[in-house]
């Protein structure tokens, strides 16, 4: 129809919700649900700018209009579909929400869904399938946090599971064992068992008839991780490591023997494991003892083996003299093993709990901390504890140093701790003073909830600088570094 | 209860070494757990495997309170108990690191403890009132040093000890100087072997990690944690539960004493009385006796507090009370038979009245006999 006033066209938009394209077309016949009123008071803001536009013949009111038509007759139908299907299926989510969008679905990982029915439900099959035990949860959670699993250290996995273990390598029950109970702590110390651990499973690993090296080998790590999930969620540095080795089994040529392959899957965790955390531990520990300085007072928080490593070499390879105070914090007291590592190589520490880190802060030159993982965004996700260290620094004008090796770095964003973390036994929290158990009895009071977090997230602008091994960058270059990562495995 | 597979052994611990040589030709790479057969226990296994396993130790074992026999075991009467062959057990603070274990036997008068024990242990709880269940589970370097190691000849009273005291005692390679190398090659030909030296570097999981893991199992001091030692044992011991050896004669009935009590425990679904027995008389038999199957019972028996086997003839008027009777046992008429055991194909004939006695296979005894 040739001539409609553009106005009117426009008018007719208006009157429909916003989040309905615009459909100023006045076929009614075909679109039941929208009824525009041709005389419906328009909003006048756009009209007088309408009016000026060119009335001319073909011009672009009547192509968009003509664009329209077709828009409104698909959407007409699918309107009739749904409606056909059945008044039963939930109404057709608000698409104000940006989240719903259709083309890129996140699917949430299973560990922060603890409490919706159906993904665990999924997990358990899963479980099931693969033959690994599901570990249960313990105790109440304070109800922030009860999306995230919370296991208790006495119940462990084993005692599910049968003497030998059949399905599940022996080696990689013991690591699992060991993560739970703790013996294993710290992100490297993690890493660097379970390649150790892999490398023990390709060894007693054979092909079985009929299989390739290559898809059945990645078949059968997938029970070992998920049992090495339920005994303790896996860490940044861990999956990390896993994504590269399941890469690099995936594109193992078919032409090589078992043998020649085994080997060469052992050559390339070798390499890895020295090249990304070895190597890359003593170019971080010569670049951060750059920046100590003569008479410096280094503050440090909780156990970090790159942190350790640093102020070692540190104090062993400069002459430079500096002090460092040890900052503390329960339930896991880690610093007291710095503590122990430091005083032994004759370095002058003090130690402090946490509580009073605006105490000695005036007298601090550098805060050096270590992380568990660096975000996307350029958040740093550490032991609990440090974006309080972070804070107060910060407000004292003190800076603060991260270290952190680039395979810990993670294409997860995250800007609080709540979302997704770890929460330990809550039971470590009961202290022995004088024979009483403070906190004993927690689990028969019903509105005592106790909160044992592991992580969290440090915001980029309270960071200073992030030194890794390739060098000294700004918290805000993490996602350069992602990108080229990502370049240079393709 | 946890399933037990292939990979147990059941032997005797006082067996010699070259059994366990054979089977370690069968299991290869792996770690064993060594049972006695005389064990009776509802331990969960988890337990004391996962002692070995998250501590990478070389021997993880269990160990139960031990009871004093209240009942003198028939049999023995007139004799007096043996001395006491008592076993002294030093754990650590936290109860599961076997630190020192000497028997009584083996002591003149003082108990010698070692001074590197109590500087890395300052506190050490020891206990004599402990029952070893001898069941081990032992890394595969110990099975290799028993085999070229002739010297051992039973497990649990050399080579157990030997390998608590070798936690703390250096390698005999380092007590010989570097630069007498051949005698020192000699002195080692000639000693026993070093398990040290069966140690493999890369079998202890814990050393590429324990520089960067912040996990230390004790404070106060400057050492690294379990103080770098590579030998290291641990025992699990069970509080409560059962755990009984049936290695004499006195925990062989205190054993079958309990075993009513713990049916239900086991869930085990046959009932005490097995469904093929004949019994004229329920009500005289008490409610803790297991009877087996295909047993017969005759009027007016009383049966309190005693097992009796399967294919028994019991005749009436009998009187049995806190018997063993194993198969096939056949007893007449008037018989009273107290705290005895009776084993198999026993013929005990009319009137007999028999207290605290312990009957062979194949007996018979007179009527009126006493």
């Amino acid at each position: 129809m040739p001539g409609i006033p553009l106005a009117q066209v426009q008018n007719l938009a208006l009157c429909c919700p916003v989040e309905v394209c615009l459909n100023g077309i006045p076929s009614f016949h075909m679109s039941p649900t929208v009824a525009p009123h041709p005389a419906s008071p328009p909003a006048s803001a756009n009209v007088p700018n309408d009016n000026e536009k060119p009335v001319g013949g073909k011009s672009k009111a009547e192509l968009r209009a003509e664009r329209r038509a077709k828009q409104e007759a698909e959407r007409a139908q699918k309107q009739a579909k749904k409606a056909e299907l059945g008044q039963g299926t939930a109404p057709a989510k608000p698409r104000l929400t940006p989240t719903e969008a259709p083309s890129v679905v996140k699917r949430l990982p299973e560990h922060v869904q603890v409490d919706d029915p159906a993904a665990q439900r999924k997990l358990a099959k899963k479980l099931e399938r693969q033959q690994v035990p599901l570990r249960q949860d313990y105790g109440t959670k304070v109800n922030l946090f009860s999306h995230l699993h919370q296991y208790s250290r006495k119940k462990p996995l084993t005692q599910q599971m049968s003497i030998p273990s059949t399905v599940i390598h022996p080696a990689v029950v013991r690591l699992g064992l060991q993560y739970s109970q703790g013996i294993i702590n710290g992100s490297n110390a993690r890493c660097i068992a379970l390649l150790e651990v892999f490398k023990q499973l390709i060894r007693d690993y054979s092909t079985p008839p009929n299989e390739e090296l290559s898809r059945d080998l990645v078949a059968k790590l997938k029970p070992h991780i998920s049992f090495l999930n339920q005994c303790r969620p896996l860490s940044v540095s861990m999956g990390n490591a896993i994504k590269f080795l399941k890469k690099e089994i995936s594109c193992l040529p078919d032409t090589l023997r078992e043998e020649e392959a085994k080997e060469k899957l052992q050559g390339t965790i070798d390499n890895y494991l020295r090249e990304k955390i070895v190597l890359a531990a003593e170019a971080i520990s010569k670049s951060a003892f750059e920046k100590i300085n003569d008479n410096d007072v280094i503050l440090v928080y909780g156990c970090s083996s790159l942190v350790n490593r640093t102020l070692c070499d540190a104090h062993m390879q400069t002459d430079r003299t500096f002090r460092v105070i040890v900052v503390d914090s329960r339930p896991r007291l880690e610093g007291r093993e710095t503590l122990r590592r430091l005083v032994r190589r004759g370095i002058h520490c003090t130690y402090v709990m946490i509580n009073a880190i605006s105490y000695v802060l005036p007298e601090v030159s550098k805060v050096l901390l270590g992380a568990h993982a660096l975000l996307a965004n350029g958040s740093v996700m550490s032991r609990v504890g440090t974006s309080q260290i972070a804070l107060v620094s910060k407000a004292y004008n003190v800076p603060v140093l991260v270290c952190c090796e680039t395979y810990k770095f993670c294409e997860r964003v995250q800007t609080d701790s709540f979302v997704s973390n770890e929460l330990d036994d809550p039971d470590d929290l009961i202290v022995l003073r004088k024979g009483q158990a403070q906190l004993g009895g927690w689990a028969e009071n019903k509105s005592l909830r106790l909160l044992n977090l592991v992580y969290d997230v440090t915001p980029p602008d309270l960071v200073d600088l992030v030194i890794t091994d390739l060098g000294m960058i700004p918290c805000t270059s993490v996602p350069v570094v992602l990108r080229v990562k990502n370049v240079d495995q393709q | 209860r946890s399933k037990l597979n292939t990979s147990l052994l059941l032997n005797r611990t006082k067996l010699p070494c070259c059994f366990l040589y054979g089977i370690l030709l069968l299991l290869g790479n792996t770690d064993v757990l060594v049972l006695s057969c005389d064990l009776i226990t509802d331990v969960d296994l988890y337990k004391v495997v996962d002692l070995f396993r998250t501590h990478d130790a070389t021997l993880s074992m269990l160990m139960k309170k031990a009871y004093e026999p209240t009942e003198v075991a028939p049999g023995q009467k007139g004799k007096k108990k043996p001395v006491e062959q008592r076993d002294f057990i030093g754990v650590d603070d936290t109860g599961k690191r076997l630190l020192f274990m000497a028997n009584e036997a083996d002591l003149d008068e003082e108990l010698v403890i070692k001074r590197s024990i109590l500087q890395k242990h300052p506190r050490m709880h020891i206990r004599t009132g402990l029952m070893d269940a001898h069941l081990y589970c032992l890394k595969k370097y110990v099975v290799d040093f028993l085999v070229e190691n002739r010297t051992i000849t039973s497990l649990r009273s050399e080579l157990i000890p030997h390998l608590v005291r070798k936690q703390f005692s250096a390698p005999t390679s380092l007590q010989q100087g570097l630069d007498n190398k051949e005698e020192g090659r000699k002195k080692k030909e000639q000693a026993s072997l070093d398990i040290y030296s069966f140690i493999k570097e890369d079998n202890s999981l814990l050393k590429p990690a324990p520089d960067n893991s912040c996990w230390n199992d004790h404070r106060g001091d400057m050492n690294e944690t379990l103080h770098e030692g590579k030998v290291r044992c641990y025992v699990h011991i069970m509080k409560e539960g059962l755990c009984c050896r049936v290695n004499t004669l006195g925990l062989y009935i205190e054993a079958n004493r309990q075993v009513p009590k713990l049916f239900l425990n086991l869930g085990l679904e046959e009932p005490l009385v097995h469904g093929t027995a004949q019994i004229t008389d329920r009500g005289m038999v008490g409610s803790d006796s297991i009877i087996g199957s295909s047993t017969q019972i005759g009027e007016k028996t009383s049966i309190k507090h005693s097992i009796i086997g399967s294919a028994c003839t019991i005749k009436d008027k009998v009187k049995i009370t806190n018997c063993i009777i194993m198969n096939s046992v056949t007893i007449e008429e008037g018989c009273c038979l107290q705290g005895s055991v009776i084993c198999n194909n026993a013929v005990i004939e009319k009137g007999a009245d028999i207290k605290d006695c312990l009957i062979g296979s194949d007996q018979r005894l007179e009527t009126k006999g006493k």
